[in-house]
């Protein structure tokens, strides 16, 4: 399958990548310098992966990249080559979310909505290598993720509340 | 759902849960740069590296001849279409892209349209611009100097940079009270240049429809209505003929109320290429270029008797406004409502002066849940008590509960002439000292410093606190506009034959939960379910009139009109139920009932068991019923509301800190802050608004400023220096509630999203200042000021140290 829509036009060199985007693979032209946040939201219309700086402070656009979360916005798509993309999209199924998003919806963990995609994305990751992290681990461990709404405090109730649900 | 607040009790009200998030948490959420239309264009802005120089030419022949390039559009285009100059909503002009000088760093100067976003920013290195380099004015304290650099020489006979005077209070009668009093502290405090920074920055999609002559506009727009009139005056399109479209917003904070270049910039390369043109700003120019908040410069004075009683307050500020004047705020009001800086106080007599001056900077002030300037008025006066308190060697919590207004004189005019509709601040303080643990926190602080003075080594504790009242809900349309717009707001309910509804508004909300909690008020009002209930907010075709959300006006001013036309919706419903059960109108008595899908009913007094419930009721007005003369069909209600005075909630924050003398690195232990904005429609999202709120102050008291150099250097355009506190910086928030009802709104609801933003830097300041023993030392308390401060030379952080 290719991407919906010709990333960019002929007249630029481009290379052929493969990329499996929440299980699905992708193929796509591509110039090289076309940042990996830019071909998933752009290139395969996967819009929940946003763009909140330029200088890869903010995490907006974490993504799991063989299940490590990586800032999209840094680094290239061609980097991606042959990888597992998992972004927002394929972190639950549209009728049975993850518990992390349970846990942001449960726990009021989000308010604009524009941080949160990768905040649980980040939460996923953190959550896979430490099931039962402390409050402070949790924090650390999304300390890469700036949200300017919620003050943080029920982002930290939401990972614990799907770490509890997933102990069960 | 049903939930029960402190006073007031019913169906709809309570922590239930959001409507918004089921699309957020999926990805599925509809932002601007989401919006991909067919045959859309890419703009992008090239700016300015000189905050201030003339311009001797753009020569873009070689970006127009990039084979991606559609249009290069410079101020020489604009300047034919009469468009190079904006209205801003302070009574200025502003650049739209500049013909004459540039008069900031960062400030737009051509833009391209390109076939996508990487080519439009490659084709900006290709316009050749020659700058006349002019010697620029960083410093605000250096505006008004003779032989100033004339920044605004575009205004005919200009010879300085002051932009306006504006005063408030009673000269006289504070005069008088100084100069019998027992004691006056004064003290210079600068509330810096900070950034309201969503997460989400600032774009549009422009699509002008070159058949029908209409302009569709999806963007970040905290206030579509307004800008609406802003693209028909500016662009000359006939309002009826512009949709503005502002879907989910990515955070607002008061950075997307006004206008922006990059957002005509778009319109016009609509109109020149016939495709839709889509501009989305990268942070760096969000953080250079659009609207800023503070940069007040302010010099108080407190007076006190020899018991400590506060008598007056006197206040001079110079007010940094950028290059252009944009505040945006109510016109009549330049310095915004700073005029509440009395603050919870019982003051006799206050007096202030505010000068506006122009610098090399971007325009802005007013941003960032600053409630217009109320951040400023609180931080002056929760210092000054401070500060007081210092000086006459009392406990700042003592000093404050003997000044605080009591409830009893409620409404309260004020000294500079706001009206309070309620409060009980001395309950709020206790309650939050009571949370604390005061007296021990006390203790612990002097043994820390004892301990310090005996080995050198810390930490040392501070324990800081802020008693502050909010103003918010602007406002009454004979005393506030914006450009001529009174501030009053429509709002439209249907109930659908089969009993769901929709309510449209005029406020947009930017994470806020307003489809929720609207929803609750309606819920509320006529019994459905929360999930009954649709709310239409953003677009200007498909909503009514009104001025936006910002100054944490929704629930007061919104919310109002919300609860007015459920009212009106309920009082059809008595009609028409009157005529399906043949009775009179006066003879029905309405139940609310418990949120079920029916909705309530109205019944028959003193006939048991005859009632009809909002949903018979709603297909019946649908139906063939004769109705009467007077009662219109279908079941549907506009209004217009017009508040007779803004609300005022009030709060007590207490902040514990532990400050490293030897690093002057602060580490916020603590922060208990106890809110009363009166009924709470939805007690969870009240607490996000107040966490997020709380982080700010962490924010602007620890790290956040935009700093500049001596040649107008931007010093924090980027996420590197413009530093936002992490989930790290931020403590465990605890939280209480106390509930003063707004006697004069009908669901007893003030406006919060501000009041945390508002309240908290000063008790964190001061929370840092009584740690390290320092009677004051301006913000952001970084580890360097803090550490400068401790060997007792604070620094001015506004303005880079050589």
């Amino acid at each position: 399958m290719t991407a919906t829509e010709p990333v960019v036009e002929t007249d630029v060199p481009t290379r052929r990548i493969s990329v499996t985007v929440n299980g699905e693979r992708r193929v796509a032209d591509v110039e090289p310098r076309l940042l990996l946040a830019h071909l998933l939201r752009q290139g395969l219309a996967l819009t929940g992966t946003h763009v909140g700086c330029d200088t890869t402070n903010c995490g907006a656009c974490t993504v799991l990249y063989d299940g490590t979360p990586v800032k999209s916005c840094t680094m290239l798509a061609v980097q991606a080559d042959g990888h597992e993309v998992t972004t927002v999209e394929g972190l639950g199924t549209p009728s049975e979310l993850d518990p992390v998003q349970e846990g942001f919806a449960t726990e009021h963990g989000l308010q604009c909505g524009f941080c949160t995609p990768g905040m649980m994305l980040a939460a996923r990751a953190l959550l896979d290598r430490n099931p039962d992290p402390s409050e402070d681990e949790i924090r650390w461990g999304l300390s890469g993720n700036l949200c300017r709404c919620t003050g943080y405090q029920n982002i930290v109730k939401a990972v614990r509340w799907a770490a509890e649900k997933e102990a069960k | 759902m049903t939930g029960t607040v402190e006073g007031c009790a019913g169906p709809g009200f309570g922590s239930v849960p959001r409507k918004e998030d089921g699309r957020f948490v999926r990805g599925r959420g509809r932002f601007v740069d989401d919006i991909a239309l067919p045959g859309m264009l890419h703009g992008a802005v090239l700016r300015s590296p000189y905050a201030h120089a003339r311009i001797r030419s753009v020569d873009a022949t070689a970006a127009e001849s990039h084979p991606k390039v559609r249009a290069v559009i410079t101020g020489e285009t604009l300047a034919a279409r009469g468009m190079a100059w904006m209205p801003t909503f302070s009574h200025d002009v502003a650049a739209v892209l500049a013909t004459d000088k540039v008069r900031y760093q960062g400030q737009e100067v051509a833009f391209v349209v390109a076939d996508d976003r990487y080519a439009a920013r490659d084709a900006l290195a290709l316009i050749d611009v020659d700058y006349e380099p002019l010697p620029p004015v960083a410093d605000a304290r250096r505006s008004l100097d003779e032989g100033a650099p004339v920044i605004r020489d575009d205004i005919a006979d200009r010879t300085d940079n002051h932009v306006f005077d504006w005063e408030t209070g009673d000269a006289g009668a504070t005069e008088a009270l100084f100069a019998r009093a027992a004691h006056v502290s004064e003290c210079d405090l600068v509330y810096p240049r900070v950034h309201p920074a969503p997460l989400e920055t600032c774009g549009t999609v422009a699509d002008f429809d070159r058949i029908s002559g209409k302009l569709t506009v999806h963007t970040t727009a905290q206030a579509p209505h307004a800008h609406r009139m802003l693209y028909a005056r500016i662009a000359g399109i006939p309002e009826h003929h512009i949709r503005i479209i502002a879907p989910d917003i990515g955070g607002g904070f008061g950075n997307k109320v006004g206008m922006y270049p990059g957002y005509l910039c778009a319109v016009v390369g609509s109109i020149l290429t016939g495709a839709p043109v889509k501009w989305v700003e990268d942070r760096s120019e969000n953080l250079m270029s659009t609207s800023f908040a503070r940069d007040f410069h302010m010099h108080g004075e407190i007076a006190a008797d020899a018991d400590g009683h506060i008598l007056a307050l006197r206040v001079s500020v110079l007010a940094d406004h950028g290059a252009f004047n944009a505040t945006a705020q109510p016109s009549k009001f330049p310095a915004g409502f700073f005029g509440v800086f009395t603050g919870s106080y019982d003051i006799a007599a206050a007096h202030c002066r505010v000068t506006g001056v122009y610098t090399n900077k971007a325009p802005g002030g007013v941003a960032y849940a600053c409630s217009f300037r109320v951040t400023e008025a609180v931080y002056l006066v929760e210092r000054l008590v401070d500060v007081l308190a210092r000086d006459t060697g009392r406990d700042p919590a003592e000093l404050r509960m003997a000044n605080l207004l009591t409830p009893d004189r409620f409404p309260f005019r004020s000294a500079t002439g706001w009206e309070y509709d309620s409060g009980d601040y001395p309950r709020a303080l206790r309650t939050a000292l009571d949370m604390v643990g005061y007296e021990e926190v006390r203790a612990e602080q002097k043994q820390r410093r004892v301990a310090f003075e005996r080995t050198g080594h810390g930490p040392l504790t501070g324990v800081g606190m802020s008693v502050f009242t909010e103003a918010v809900g602007a406002g009454p349309r004979r005393l506030m506009d914006i450009m001529g717009l009174g501030m009053a707001d429509g709002a439209e309910l249907r109930v659908h034959p089969t009993g769901p509804a929709v309510l449209r508004l005029s406020c947009m909300s930017q994470g806020q939960g307003h489809e929720t909690t609207f929803a609750q008020i309606v819920s509320h009002e006529l019994g459905l379910p929360v999930d009954a209930v649709e709310v239409v907010q953003g677009d200007t075709d498909n909503t009514p009139f009104g001025l936006g959300t910002y100054g944490s006006r929704s629930t007061p001013v919104s919310g109002a009109a919300a609860s007015v036309a459920a009212g009106k919706v309920r009082e059809q419903a008595r009609q028409v139920a009157a005529v399906m059960l043949e009775v009179a109108a006066d003879d029905l008595r309405w139940d609310v009932g418990t949120g079920g899908p029916e909705g309530g009913s109205f019944s028959v007094k003193g006939v048991p068991g005859v009632s009809v419930t909002l949903r018979e009721i709603a297909m019946a007005a649908h139906g063939g019923l004769d109705l009467p003369d007077g009662v219109e069909g279908q079941l549907a209600a506009s209004t217009v509301y017009n508040p007779p005075n803004l609300t005022f909630p009030f709060g007590a924050y207490v902040c514990v800190v532990d400050v490293d003398p030897g690093t002057g690195e602060v580490d916020v232990r603590r922060f208990v802050a106890v809110d009363d904005c009166g009924v709470r429609i939805n007690p969870m999202i009240v607490e996000g608004q107040i966490h997020g709120g709380l982080a700010d102050g962490i924010g602007m008291a620890l790290m956040e400023l935009v700093a500049f150099d001596d040649d107008g250097n931007h010093l924090s355009a980027s996420f590197m220096d413009y530093l936002l506190p992490t989930a790290m910086e931020c403590p465990p928030w605890e939280l209480a509630a106390t509930v003063t009802p707004s006697p004069h709104h009908p669901l007893g609801a003030k406006g919060v999203g501000e009041s945390a933003t508002v309240g908290s830097p000063p008790a964190v300041v001061n929370a840092v200042l009584d740690a390290i023993g320092v009677r004051h030392a301006d913000m952001p308390l970084t580890p360097a000021h803090v550490w400068r401060a401790l060997q007792g030379r604070p620094i001015r952080p506004d303005i880079a140290i050589r």
